[in-house]
């Protein structure tokens, strides 16, 4: 049997660029969360976790309006990219991004919390400014924990099935990702295909949880 | 010349009582202590003036420059403040070699000039040797050595040590004093340091600042302290003294006398000017100023019968404490010749007896 592999290279590129955005997001927003005070910190914290405990429809759904070719957002879309977004791979992207992100500033902003105060209150009064800081101290003494998070945002975006079939839709060959190929498999009784995609999907799914494992448990000596 | 007036309340939270730090002072180039239990606001009154925390009120001045003036909403950033700050666990940063950790101060030099202003501290300090290794590799001494390094590489125009003897032993204690003493003939800038160990303001304090619930109780040099306790608590918290509540009985300036009535007893004191008679007060002595001797016949003027409850042994003597908690200190030799006594008098020299 002829196996079309390009749902599971679509979604390990899905996965990889989602999770380069969601780690540059995912670290300004943990930042923020972690160290500065600010009205409305905690309602940017829930707004953050929204995405884990909506469900798939109805996040996709909101995502559906907000880049639709009406809403403001889709139409600044099109102006940068010169296409809508939705039913692209682009959007599948975006799916993922929904689904990890969240799981990547939690981690990453208790991982920030977690460095000690008195090594960024010493950089400072060395004369560090709070970007070097950042990027000298508290993000390397973080670093294990964020990557651990990094690897299981990655994971999790190959993983996204309703977000990505409410705005990416089902499109063979185009926006089709292993989860929703699999899906489509069985429904259209191609057990063998279904099968073959499963155990691919899970084998990569575990070496990414093997890898983020080893990552996570080991802290610094101090 | 670091002067400073903090004001900054913290209200009562779940697990904490408020609290209100408002202190005043000011210290010129040389050691200045901060002194008092834990909670009474040392360190936080090193935060503020390293800019860490923002106090509600008041005015940093750091030579002739304003760090933070709460009236005109000055509030100069820890970067620009310049302050060099010794943390209690050193803060050194664990994932870079000391002399990256020392580089990590010098960022500003151009490369050249740090690289041999780097070379130049790690010899000062002796860290040479161990320079490439990372902080967990390396002695309790040298980290701190290379923590107060790396607090000097800026320059900065004043040095903050938050009890940085804490945990250390009496060697380690002695090499931080050696080297803190050669950083103050050097550096020629104001250094203030927290402790509650009373030891080390004798060791290296000009100047002493006794901190207690967030006010400042007491200023002078640690001798001046030692000899007259501004209040009753003062004199608790250096915990050194015999503290008796008496009361005045009588005042005589001719013959420069008074006497004292304590619980139980009589005492004969100097002439304690501008009390007067009636007047309720504490007396304090120290351990080493009373004698204690053995009991025959009647017991003079200046003495008390006592009973001996407990003995303890001190590096340079031995420790008597009798009933009515009044401890004496005597030499070795001395308890040697005495120690089959069985009933004791305790003496106290009139000139020795001071009031507050």
């Amino acid at each position: 049997m002829a196996v079309d592999w390009f749902p599971l290279w679509l979604s390990l590129r899905v996965a990889a660029v989602s999770t380069a955005l969601a780690l540059g997001l995912g670290l300004a927003l943990a930042w923020l969360l972690a160290r500065r005070t600010f009205r409305g910190r905690e309602a940017l914290d829930a707004a953050v976790t929204l995405p884990l405990v909506l469900p798939p429809t109805v996040l996709g759904y909101y995502l559906l309006v907000a880049f639709g070719r009406e809403a403001w957002l889709g139409r600044f879309y099109e102006s940068v990219f010169g296409a809508p977004l939705v039913f692209t791979w682009q959007a599948a992207v975006v799916a993922a991004l929904f689904h990890s992100a969240p799981l990547l500033i939690k981690s990453a902003r208790a991982a920030l919390e977690s460095v000690d105060h008195s090594y960024e209150r010493a950089a400072r009064s060395l004369g560090a400014s709070e970007w070097r800081v950042f990027w000298r101290i508290s993000l390397p003494l973080a670093q294990r924990p964020v990557l651990a998070a990094t690897a299981l945002a990655f994971a999790r975006s190959l993983g996204d099935f309703g977000v990505t079939i409410m705005i990416a839709g089902n499109i063979p060959g185009r926006t089709q990702t292993v989860a929703v190929a699999i899906y489509d498999a069985v429904e259209s009784g191609n057990g063998a295909l279904a099968r073959i995609l499963v155990v691919v999907t899970s084998a990569v799914a575990l070496t990414i949880l093997w890898l983020a494992n080893r990552m996570s448990p080991r802290q610094t000596p101090a | 010349m670091i002067q400073a007036r903090i004001r900054k309340h913290y209200p009562p939270g779940r697990e904490s009582a408020a609290f209100t730090l408002d202190v005043d002072f000011q210290a010129g180039d040389s050691v200045t202590v901060l002194f008092g239990p834990s909670g009474a606001g040392k360190t936080l009154t090193l935060d503020a003036i390293a800019g860490f925390v923002r106090p509600e009120q008041g005015r940093i001045l750091l030579d002739d420059e304003i760090l933070f003036d709460g009236a005109a909403a000055v509030d100069r950033s820890p970067q620009q403040r310049r302050c060099g700050y010794v943390f209690q666990n050193y803060a050194l940063f664990p994932h870079m070699s000391l002399r990256r950790n020392l580089e990590f101060a010098a960022a500003r030099s151009p490369r050249l000039e740090r690289h041999r202003r780097v070379n130049e501290t790690l010899e000062r300090f002796r860290l040479e040797e161990v320079a490439g290794r990372r902080p967990h590799e390396v002695s309790g001494g040298q980290k701190q050595r290379c923590s107060i390094a790396r607090a000097l590489m800026g320059g900065p125009k004043l040095l903050l040590l938050d009890e940085p003897a804490r945990g250390l032993d009496a060697p380690l204690r002695a090499e931080l004093y050696a080297v803190l003493r050669q950083v103050r003939a050097d550096f020629h800038i104001p250094i203030l340091l927290v402790t509650h160990d009373l030891e080390e303001c004798f060791e290296l304090g000009e100047h002493m600042l006794i901190l207690r619930d967030g006010r400042l109780v007491q200023s002078g040099t640690p001798r001046q302290i030692l000899e007259g306790p501004a209040t009753v608590e003062v004199a608790r918290l250096l915990g050194l003294y015999n503290l008796l509540s008496a009361q005045i009985v009588s005042l005589d300036p001719g013959r420069n006398r008074s006497s004292l009535r304590v619980e139980g007893f009589e005492l004969t004191g100097p002439y304690f000017p501008g009390r007067l008679r009636g007047d309720r007060v504490w007396l304090y002595v120290l351990p080493g100023q009373l004698a204690a001797v053995a009991r025959e016949g009647k017991p003079g003027p200046s003495q008390v019968p006592a009973r001996l409850v407990a003995i303890t042994e001190r590096p340079h003597g031995v420790r008597l404490e009798f009933d009515g908690g009044i401890a004496v200190e005597m030499p070795r030799d001395e308890w040697e010749k005495k120690k089959h006594n069985k009933e004791w008098l305790v003496e106290f020299p009139p000139h020795a007896l001071r009031v507050i």
